[in-house]
């Protein structure tokens, strides 16, 4: 496990080094994305408003408000990660067209994300999940906002951070994936555990 | 009080409890999280759970909703049919979700269906959603605010089982779902069961479950013996906080039900994530109240 901190551009070699497990903290630019983007890049075919490429995306939909001494200018209030499992439909494209090296969320991704970060040679990490003023705290400055007509959740944020952390990683560039392994671990240890449970729980036509 | 000035006052009200439970978990809640969280032992629950606590206290510190998914609100009232508002009810709790939304401030959640745009205040059609049980003769007003967040209202499902399938399909069911969905929902999760007829008494009873204090048991002796062993067997299973695994899964394990059609075993599963957020507060006829689910807490 390391606690070391990486700074956007991520270069491949930083990107070769961490495995499943490993524990970091990132500095630079951090920029939400979730299904909304997604749809637009991947599905709509239109054009990213910033450039990705070696940097970090985040499947968060944050909490932002309008700084009252500088109109157009937003603070950000709270900031967790959301499922990333809804953006598993096209994330694979996504690492593809965008060249993004580091995706951050919540909880596990599929195999076609694997894939996607196996060949663009990316990376999937979680935050924990509801830490969202813990998250807050590591932005230094909203930068900007583009597609603010998708509504606050779902626009991409610019945002400069400051070890932002902890993030654990879920799926590496090698295809190992930390959910997909702990998914197999539970549903293995589910069914002598369902099976010891329903020896008593015939209820059904009980005696009289 | 003119009956326009208290109606101004409830709203106001309303919208601080609404605006407190965004931003401070209830005390059952971080009582039993931080049981879950001396139960463990590994590196990963220790990191997370060094987190969770962390962003607990940062948020009771700087008034900040503690995750940035505020939900689609959800009451749930159970209102005294003497209570003196009781035919503005809809209208105040829909302004207190407007005035709150503004005043916490509370993510913008609401998208109408088909236009696909959001509100942008947190009100839309049928939402806030609003559900009411009458109180006979009483003038008291108990209400609880609910934050469904997306993440933990993804693994909801509900369905109608064959009766033979029993209630060992009832334990399949929820626990073919809580491994697999609820693994990114943000345990350790509280699950919710609905058990009934049709499909939409057991869903809205598996959502009404979450609203009961942990550590609270089924009614009937059977139903608090399948709580138990639901609740065990889940734990067993080792999700831990995050899903990164752990020694235990849940925060509990809660069913209501109804009584079935002979031929429908209906079941509904709800979930909430660790962070959740849902108040209760009793309002009187004089309109003083007290926080239920926040001991000594002030609006």
């Amino acid at each position: 496990m390391s606690g070391k901190t990486l700074t956007t551009p991520i270069s491949d070699q930083e990107i070769e080094s961490l495995s499943v497990g490993d524990i970091f903290y990132l500095s630079g630019h951090l920029i939400t994305g979730r299904d909304d983007v997604h749809q637009r890049v991947i599905k709509q075919g239109l054009e990213l408003p910033v450039d990705l490429s070696g940097g970090a995306i985040f499947h968060a939909g944050p909490i932002m408000q309008q700084r009252t001494d500088e109109p157009g200018k937003y603070e950000v209030i709270s900031i967790g990660p959301t499922t990333s499992m809804r953006m598993e439909k096209y994330e694979k494209e996504f690492i593809e067209k965008t060249g993004v090296r580091l995706i951050i969320g919540k909880g596990g991704m599929g195999p076609k994300t694997t894939e996607g970060c196996v060949n663009g040679r990316a990376v999937h990490a979680v935050f924990p999940g509801g830490c969202a003023v813990l998250a807050a705290r590591c932005v230094e400055e909203v930068e900007d906002v583009k597609w603010l007509d998708l509504g606050m959740p779902e626009a991409m944020w610019v945002m400069r951070v400051r070890r932002f952390g902890p993030l654990i990683v879920s799926i590496d560039i090698r295809g190992n994936n930390l959910f997909e392994h702990n998914r197999k671990l539970f549903e293995e240890r589910k069914i002598p555990i369902v099976g010891e449970i329903c020896k008593h729980v015939d209820y059904l036509h009980g005696p009289e | 009080m003119k009956l326009q000035d208290q109606k101004e006052w409830l709203v106001d009200r309303v919208a601080r409890f609404t605006e407190y439970s965004a931003k401070h978990l209830p005390d059952d809640v971080r009582e039993r999280l931080r049981a879950l969280r001396a139960s463990e032992t590994t590196e990963f629950a220790r990191i997370i759970y060094d987190a969770m606590f962390d962003n607990i206290e940062k948020a009771d510190e700087l008034s900040r909703p503690v995750c940035q998914d505020t939900g689609i609100i959800q009451f749930f009232a159970r209102v005294g049919t003497r209570f003196p508002l009781i035919d503005r009810l809809e209208e105040i709790l829909r302004d207190a979700v407007l005035l709150a939304t503004r005043r916490a401030p509370l993510r913008h959640n609401a998208v109408e269906v088909f236009d696909e745009k959001n509100t942008g205040n947190n009100v839309g059609f049928r939402i806030p959603w609003i559900e009411t049980e009458l109180i006979p003769e009483s003038d008291i007003l108990e209400l609880c605010v609910y934050m469904a967040g997306g993440g933990c209202s993804l693994p909801g499902i509900a369905e109608v089982l064959m009766p033979l399938e029993g209630y060992e399909g009832v334990v399949r069911f929820v626990f073919d779902r809580i491994t697999t969905y609820g693994i990114n929902a943000c345990p350790p999760l509280l699950v919710g069961i609905g058990i009934a007829g049709s499909v939409e008494v057991a869903a809205k009873l598996s959502k009404k479950a979450l609203l009961r204090p942990l550590g609270s048991r089924n009614e009937n002796p059977t139903g608090a013996d399948l709580e138990r062993r639901i609740e065990e067997g889940l734990n067993k299973i080792g999700i831990g906080p995050g899903g990164l695994t752990g020694n235990m899964s849940v925060m509990g394990v809660h069913i209501e039900q109804a009584a079935r059609h002979p031929a429908t075993l209906a079941v509904g599963l709800s979930t909430g994530c660790w962070a959740h957020r849902r108040a209760w507060i009793r309002f009187h006829g004089d309109l003083s109240y007290e926080m239920l689910s926040h001991k000594g807490a002030e609006l």
